[in-house]
């Protein structure tokens, strides 16, 4: 175990992701990669695309200043701070990168690892595309499809009615245009661009509103 | 169903008897399900996630499953409450954490559990007694197949359900298997298991899901990958695995019948003795006792102790169901006494382990194989 985590430092090197902390069940089966006490806090990172992880004692982990696991980057962990600095000063204005529908923005998914709303899926794509070959067995979704998607979405097999349902009595704005945004979508995949545009015009006299 | 009730009735998998269900004692599919429109509950107020749970708890309550279940928001439940379902393995430790904005759908059965704003906005859960992945599945994806046609999904043809975390996007399922595996720690040969199924890409946790200790031999598989590969698919490859840590402990038990049957007996008598008569316990004992108490029922070391009087007395000890029924907090030494007495209680009419080797020890100096009746 202790072997594999040293081969990937070199990735380390070159870039550092998303890092989360975990404590495991099982500490007894490993060992402190510093030391050779029982490994009590796991450090698991992706970097460059791939899982790396760093097992440490309770000791070592303090010592070395794992107290903020969120914060924490595997690269300045294992080479000081130098290396780091560098990607930090262009990643500024990236990191400010937000999600439209829910201001999340890149440097919060850096931090947490996770989402702030389904929408960012697409905000991020860019930077989820390595993440999830890291994480999983691929990168498309192969399982359980919705049967019937409600609201928003056309039922494919109607494509002349409107694709979305009139807005409902009790008007919910936010949900509204989150519904004409999957519509939007949906008329893209199915290159109904008209359809499309006179759906975004709907969403912005909607946003226009909001404000 | 009022809380007392849920109670009062062990769950169904407690008393079910699956496949195997002598080393696997639950298999659970969890499902992570999110809104469109809405942020996950990690990143929306604390207003956002009152109105998304105002919305969709009676949707859920309505499910012809969850007729006559427990419905309940967090706010209304005591920490101590939650706890107990965390015992149970209705809800997740994460989401008792919680409170505002959060709620649990539980049915009359305890098979099906659904919690509203956990680190998704619907985790659900089917759990099924003995290893029957198949069988929990059907039950949970029938009430999501109910729930997605009434309610906007967040879903993604590329990358299917949308959840918090990508480690959960794609199919949002997670399969687990809880095993039981005195003998492979007996052995010395759990390490190797686990090693090996963490390399083909499951995960391995203890009794309460992640983070916690592998208490009493329990241990958690479960997929890590959610992305690229079917339902059919992680549920199979997953039952493929536990067949084999079954066989695995099997053979392990049979090895030390046949090969260590002394330390077999002494480790088995000992935990029974304690369990009868001790007066003090705290949880890790008790668990680790426990567990080979029921090994020795398992083998027939010890008779007239059922596995359910097991699995019952295993969620009584528990610390919240302990605080529970004594109407009140405990301080840890007055739980340790507490958890001691209902053992003590409970084993009662449970006859001491049978000691084969006893009649013959006179006479024969060595152990003979032929000793287990
Ligand atoms: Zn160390
Ligand atoms: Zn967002």
């Amino acid at each position: 175990m202790t072997n594999e985590y040293r081969v990937t430092t070199q990735d380390a090197v070159r870039h550092s992701g998303f890092g989360f902390r975990h404590y495991s069940p099982l500490s007894f089966l490993m060992k402190c990669d510093m030391c050779d006490a029982e490994a009590t806090v796991f450090l698991t990172q992706i970097v460059d695309g791939k899982m790396t992880q760093v097992n440490l004692c309770e000791k070592c982990s303090k010592d070395k200043g794992v107290t903020d696991p969120t914060g924490f980057q595997l690269a300045d962990f294992l080479l000081g701070n130098t290396t780091h600095k560098k990607s930090k000063a262009t990643s500024t204005e990236e990191d400010a990168q937000a999600c439209p529908e829910c201001g999340f923005t890149r440097a919060h998914l850096k931090k947490i690892g996770r989402m702030g709303c389904p929408e960012c899926y697409h905000t991020f794509a860019d930077d989820l595309e390595n993440m999830l070959r890291a994480m999983h067995k691929g990168t498309r979704h192969i399982g359980k499809t919705p049967g019937k998607i409600v609201e928003a979405r056309p039922v494919e097999k109607a494509p002349k009615a409107a694709p979305v349902p009139p807005a409902p009595k009790k008007v919910n704005l936010k949900k509204r245009l989150a519904d004409l945004k999957a519509a939007i979508e949906q008329a893209v995949i199915e290159e109904q661009y008209e359809e499309a545009a006179k759906l975004r015009d709907e969403m912005r006299e909607i946003e226009k509103k909001t404000v | 169903m009022r809380f007392t009730t849920l109670l009062k009735n062990p769950a169904d998998w407690m008393q079910g008897h699956g496949p195997h269900s002598e080393i696997v004692m639950t298999s659970r599919i969890r499902l992570a399900r999110n809104l469109r429109g809405w942020s996950f509950p990690g990143w929306s107020s604390e207003k956002q996630r009152v109105e998304l749970m105002n919305e969709v708890r009676p949707v859920v309550a309505d499910l012809p499953e969850m007729k006559d279940g427990f419905d309940e928001e967090y706010s209304n439940l005591t920490k101590t409450k939650k706890q107990v379902l965390v015992e149970r393995h209705l809800v997740s430790r994460e989401h008792a954490a919680r409170s505002t904005g959060c709620a649990v759908v539980i049915d009359r059965k305890q098979t099906l559990a659904i919690m509203v704003n956990e680190e998704d906005h619907f985790r659900m859960q089917g759990i099924r007694a003995g290893l029957d992945l198949r069988t929990a599945y059907e039950w949970v994806n029938r009430v999501d197949t109910e729930l997605e046609s009434v309610l906007p999904y967040a879903y993604d043809p590329r990358l299917g359900y949308l959840t918090a975390c990508p480690t959960n996007v794609g199919t949002g399922m997670r399969a687990s298997v809880m095993l039981h595996l005195p003998a492979l720690v007996l052995t010395e040969q759990i390490k190797q298991v686990m090693n090996a199924v963490t390399k083909i890409g499951l995960a391995v946790r203890g009794l309460y899901g992640e983070g916690t200790e592998a208490l009493g031999n329990l241990f958690q598989v479960s997929n890590q990958h959610t992305l690229g590969e079917t339902e059919t698919e992680l549920i199979s490859r997953i039952e493929g695995v536990a067949e084999h840590i079954v066989a695995a402990e099997n053979n392990a038990r049979e090895k030390l019948l046949h090969e260590s049957q002394i330390m077999l007996q002494d480790q088995v008598g000992r935990a029974y003795a304690t369990l009868r008569f001790a007066h003090i316990l705290n949880s890790k004992e008790a668990l680790n006792h426990l567990s080979l108490l029921r090994l020795g029922a398992d083998l027939d070391l010890v008779t007239e102790c059922d596995r359910s009087l097991l699995d019952m007395l295993l969620l009584e000890i528990q610390p919240a169901h302990l605080q529970l029924a004594a109407t009140r907090d405990l301080s840890p030494e007055e739980r340790d006494a507490r958890r001691a007495e209902i053992t003590r209680h409970r084993l009662q009419s449970v006859p001491e382990p049978r000691n084969v080797s006893l009649d013959k020890a006179d006479d024969s100096a060595t152990t003979s194989d032929s000793d287990d009746e």
